[in-house]
């Protein structure tokens, strides 16, 4: 967190940066070209939630959110961060609306593509109501946006993962990069141990959550199109990367979305447990998927294939 | 929550030109330090936002310290607190000037 040394380059800065350790500022200052970053709302508006006070909570500037424009390999991106520090990254009533606000910008000129860097638990309790709709609002925002020609992608390697109405949102994206770190569910497994017991799934086994939620099993699903290390620099370049696969939106690609998941579904839907559905899928020792270094898994993870160019 | 609010003499401005600079995140035992040239190069403010209650007298010889160690002239600091320990904050506050201080961005 304290100012860069001027004789590291950015690049090798953002390869040395853990992308999961990084804030929200500090990933989207390396992920873009240097120096590009422009804030919209910045922390010195003091935009701040206008719930929290109520119940004596501390606020952010900033509602832990930040969004602005930058360049990215030299051509224009809007951007979005989510602070997964500040009450888990989670979405309120100002948070939601600079988010929205700015895919409604994107939709309006049809061709910036938009960067969601998604850390989040998913809806701020305390501001319940405005959150969810907030979450509603921007699913509809990004299909909006979609629809106007605007490719909207989800980088999700935050310490609060991507869950709630955040796993909504990243439904909904063009596409996502995802590293190990980066669990990406709706009910998080707590909440599901809540309501349907122990048995169902425990909480508490670690080495279940990560195969059940992490971005491996994301990936080899095909829910995830990149695996990305968890370093800013391996996310800039599958940002890039995705930029340049993604192709136009319409009704033939959801009914071909439609398609890859029934598919998914009934290849899969007597499955009890992650490894068992790598080893449907082919892999050989599926057991050992979760030890596999970042560069041996994406090697794997690209001879299986699974993510579909003309779904989503 | 309760709001603090110090305002000091210092020696001498603090150095670089940005205008605003930010550092810190608001979390359990974390803070967020907004730093603004905004005062003159004589005077320097702290206002403060704390989760922690009754806790006064630390923060103004925490506040009292940084600002004779670091001389900050010129420079209004808003903090949302989340429960920090002094060597915490005393950290994000030189971090601030740090960054405010320098040549990027």
């Amino acid at each position: 967190m304290t100012a860069p040394l001027p004789h590291i380059a950015p690049a090798e800065r953002a390869r040395s940066t853990s992308f999961n350790e990084a804030s929200a500022r500090t990933r989207l200052d390396l992920l873009l070209d240097a120096g590009s970053l422009v804030e919209f709302i910045g922390p010195e508006q003091r935009e701040v939630s206008p719930h929290l006070e109520i119940f004596g909570l501390p606020e952010q500037f900033d509602d832990g959110i930040v969004v602005g424009h930058g360049r990215l390999g030299g051509a224009p991106v809007f951007v979005a961060a989510q602070e997964g520090r500040f009450m888990g990254g989670a979405f309120g009533e100002v948070h939601g609306a600079k988010l929205l606000g700015l895919l409604r910008a994107a939709r309006e000129i049809g061709s910036i593509p938009v960067l969601i860097l998604l850390d989040t638990g998913g809806v701020r309790l305390q501001e319940a109501n405005a959150g969810e709709l907030a979450i509603a609002e921007i699913m509809r925002a990004v299909m909006e946006a979609r629809s106007a020609g605007v490719k909207v992608i989800g980088l999700i390697g935050g310490r609060s993962g991507c869950y709630g109405g955040g796993g909504l949102i990243a439904g909904c994206c063009s596409a996502l990069a995802v590293s190990e770190a980066g669990r990406i569910a709706v009910s998080g497994p707590e909440v599901i141990e809540t309501n349907r017991g122990v048995e169902e799934f425990d909480s508490r086994d670690r080495a279940l959550v990560w195969r059940t939620m992490g971005g491996k099993h994301r990936r080899l699903l095909g829910a995830a199109d990149v695996f990305a290390d968890d370093t800013v620099q391996d996310f800039r370049e599958a940002a890039l990367e995705l930029i340049g696969l993604i192709g136009p939106f319409g009704l033939d690609r959801l009914r071909a979305e439609q398609g890859r998941l029934a598919d998914r579904l009934r290849r899969f839907g007597a499955c009890q447990d992650a490894v068992d559905i790598w080893t449907v899928e082919g892999v050989a020792h599926a057991e050992t998927v979760p030890e596999l270094p970042a560069d041996q898994f994406i090697a794997l993870a690209s001879r299986i294939g699974r993510t579909s160019r003309d779904a989503r | 929550m309760e709001d603090l609010s110090f305002h000091h003499p210092v020696r001498e401005r603090a150095g670089g030109i940005r205008q605003s600079a930010i550092v810190g995140v608001v979390a359990s035992g974390n803070l967020e330090v907004l730093v603004e040239r905004v005062l003159p190069d004589a005077e320097c403010a702290v206002e403060i936002k704390t989760a922690a209650m009754g806790f006064g007298e630390v923060w103004s010889a925490v506040i009292g310290d940084f600002v004779e160690r670091y001389s900050p002239g010129g420079l209004k600091f808003s903090i949302n607190d989340g429960g920090a320990r002094p060597d915490t904050v005393s950290l994000r506050l030189a971090q601030a000037v740090r960054l405010i201080a320098g040549s990027e961005q």
